[in-house]
């Protein structure tokens, strides 16, 4: 096999494919994160604790109840979701008239007792999920090995986040979103019912963080740290990217988790660091973020 | 910097004007001063002097966050970064350099104040909640980088850090004798963070706070202000941490962790954000809690989400400023 700039082609895709993978799951976190910010005004901190009760919720369900992968992708979802829908209308929704920061604090001290609680019931250590059958094996493209379920997880992230762009940019209900966004109480004159958008707004940010979390279950252990390590990460990819727009974070996600993956190959000791070091930089020259509006 | 006499004369009423207090303390928050001090000065023959000079490192620590969130505005969700790097270079100074304790806490100090100058730097560009996700990033940058720098030592952190002798004279050998020298750091830093927030300059921060662009258009480059405002925040951060690695013997990851930035952001919310005692109240509550809720384990994070949750909710004033709306003073 062939020499890349002095690297073994294999050990380039194969980081560049982890990096793919990465930022599969950056994107659909700062998605959901950004899709919550644009109508809550609020940031989730609790995001990172709902993407790990989505891989917990997948493996309970194959543990417990017996019901496999592709019965979690579809029902973890839903029931992370209406956990979402009931945070909202409990807690968070108390919180609108006030400072953002607030927002912050409350979703930042529901996830440390999510986590917790986690920790208290499955211990640190992590617990394993299969590749459903369906997806194991590995296909072979001639340059590398391509495991298929990493394969499915990139394609299933594009999909989800593409889809979720085509709801809030093709459809009447995401013009309603988008316009509620803008100047919520006159969308509410017209008629159309804000505060229960709100809500499901949230539910349904949730929900995608739920689903990487099921998407995730596979390839990393199932522990209750996952989501918080994971969310600081995203914390700097949607500052790089700029809150303002929906396909800007999808880029910036996916964008980030190759340059870590090609970092990871070049100079390994700068991996963990390198986004935070592009944040810096962002900042410096664009501090609205590259897709984001001033 | 802008300008200072000409931000008296314009704009703000100066700070004597409207508090006739002692050194620019109120009567209340005089009295106040007054209990806080017969606590220290009575509290190491009461309660055991580790303890309490545990508490004074984390109080220190909570009112230089305070500084900020309280009289800027500003939530700095990575001030871990601060409070730990500080505990690393007073230990690797006091250690490896071999330096006096009173030394190799201002070695620690100024390193927590030029990092907080780069950090500031870049965070000051964004406001509310990206500069909190900001300052948590760039935590979390040096988090990783002490993991990885060989002379934190990794996992197992700077251990048997010596105490050696104040200015080469006094041995701090005794926990009691520590506990004075510690107690007034205490002091110096609190008195030092009122001096801020009381002068002309501290009245700048306050106008930040409460409207920026009307004190821009007032003329004050207000960035200044705020990236002033972060390094001192973040020097005395580092030199809590300074102090708590000298006391402690050991600088260890958990120090530098978002999840010690968390506990402070904890702190100070119980205590009161924005109230001069707040911080000192809360950080004696909290490193209480986990004192005797130590061997529970994982439910302390549990307990700690609650407390965050209910403060939140219902208790946004906390317990000093509960108290002080009580009895219709400022504390």
């Amino acid at each position: 096999m062939d020499d890349i700039f002095g690297i073994p082609a294999p050990l380039l895709f194969g980081q560049l494919l982890l990096g793919l993978i990465n930022g599969a799951f950056y994107a659909m976190m700062s998605l959901g994160l950004a899709v919550i910010f644009g109508l809550l005004n609020i940031i989730n901190f609790t995001h990172g604790a709902q993407f790990m009760m989505g891989a917990f919720a997948a493996w309970m369900l194959l543990e417990w109840a017996g019901l496999n992968y592709w019965w979690a992708l579809v029902l973890v979802p839903i029931i992370i979701g209406f956990t979402g829908v009931v945070l909202e209308r409990l807690m968070i929704s108390r919180l609108y008239k006030l400072d953002h920061l607030y927002g912050l604090l409350l979703t930042f001290g529901l996830g440390l007792i999510i986590e917790g609680v986690f920790r208290n019931q499955f211990g640190s250590s992590g617990l394993p999920y299969r590749i459903p059958a369906e997806l194991q094996g590995a296909w072979d493209l001639g340059f590398m090995f391509l495991p298929i379920y990493r394969g499915w997880v990139v394609i299933a992230a594009l999909v989800l986040c593409l889809a979720t762009w085509l709801i809030i940019e093709k459809t009447r209900l995401g013009a309603y979103l988008r316009a509620a966004t803008e100047n919520a109480p006159l969308v509410q004159a017209f008629g159309v019912n804000v505060p229960r958008m709100v809500t499901l707004t949230y539910g349904f940010g949730v929900a995608l963080a739920a689903i990487g979390g099921v998407l995730a279950a596979p390839i990393y252990s199932v522990n209750p740290q996952m989501g918080t390590n994971l969310i600081i990460v995203v914390f700097a990819v949607v500052v790089i990217g700029g809150m303002g727009s929906i396909l800007g974070s999808i880029i910036t996600g996916f964008g980030l988790g190759i340059v870590e993956g090609l970092t990871k190959v070049f100079y390994p000791e700068a991996s963990a660091t390198v986004i935070f070091v592009i944040m810096a930089i962002v900042l410096l020259a664009r501090p609205a973020g590259l897709f984001g509006r001033a | 910097m802008a300008d200072t006499t000409a931000i008296t004369a314009n704009s703000i009423p100066a700070p004597a004007a409207e508090d006739h207090g002692i050194w620019g303390f109120s009567r209340a928050q005089f009295g106040a001063l007054g209990v806080m001090l017969v606590i220290l000065a009575v509290g190491p023959f009461l309660l055991y002097p580790v303890f309490l000079m545990k508490l004074l490192c984390f109080a220190l620590f909570a009112c230089a966050f305070n500084l900020l969130i309280g009289y800027v505005g500003l939530l700095s969700f990575g001030h871990a970064a601060y409070f730990g790097m500080g505990g690393y270079l007073a230990g690797h100074a006091a250690k490896v350099w071999g330096l006096t304790p009173e030394l190799a806490i201002i070695t620690g100090g100024a390193t927590a104040a030029v990092l907080g100058a780069v950090a500031g730097w870049v965070a000051i560009r964004r406001q509310g909640i990206y500069f909190a996700m900001i300052t948590l990033a760039l935590a979390q940058m040096i988090y990783f980088l002490c993991v990885q720098l060989p002379f934190t030592g990794g996992e197992d952190g700077i251990q048997a850090i010596p105490r050696g002798t104040l200015l080469g004279i006094v041995p701090l050998d005794r926990d009691l004798t520590l506990y004075w020298v510690v107690a007034g750091i205490f002091l110096l830093g609190f008195l030092m963070i009122h001096r801020i927030i009381h002068s002309p300059y501290g009245m700048v921060l306050k106008s930040i706070r409460e409207n920026e662009p009307r004190a821009i258009s007032l003329g004050y480059r207000t960035d200044d202000y705020k990236l002033l405002a972060f390094i001192l925040s973040a020097c005395l951060a580092g030199v809590a941490g300074a102090t708590k690695s000298i006391v402690f013997g050991i600088a260890t990851l958990t120090d530098v962790h978002w999840s010690m930035s968390g506990e402070v952001v904890l702190m100070t919310l119980v205590g009161g954000l924005g109230t001069v005692f707040g911080p000192v109240v809360g950080a004696a509550v909290i490193v209480t809690m986990q004192n005797y809720l130590a061997e529970l384990g994982a439910w302390v994070t549990v307990i700690q989400g609650v407390i965050f949750v209910i403060c939140v909710l219902a208790f946004r004033r906390g317990i000093v400023g509960e108290i002080g709306n009580w009895l219709k003073v400022k504390l």
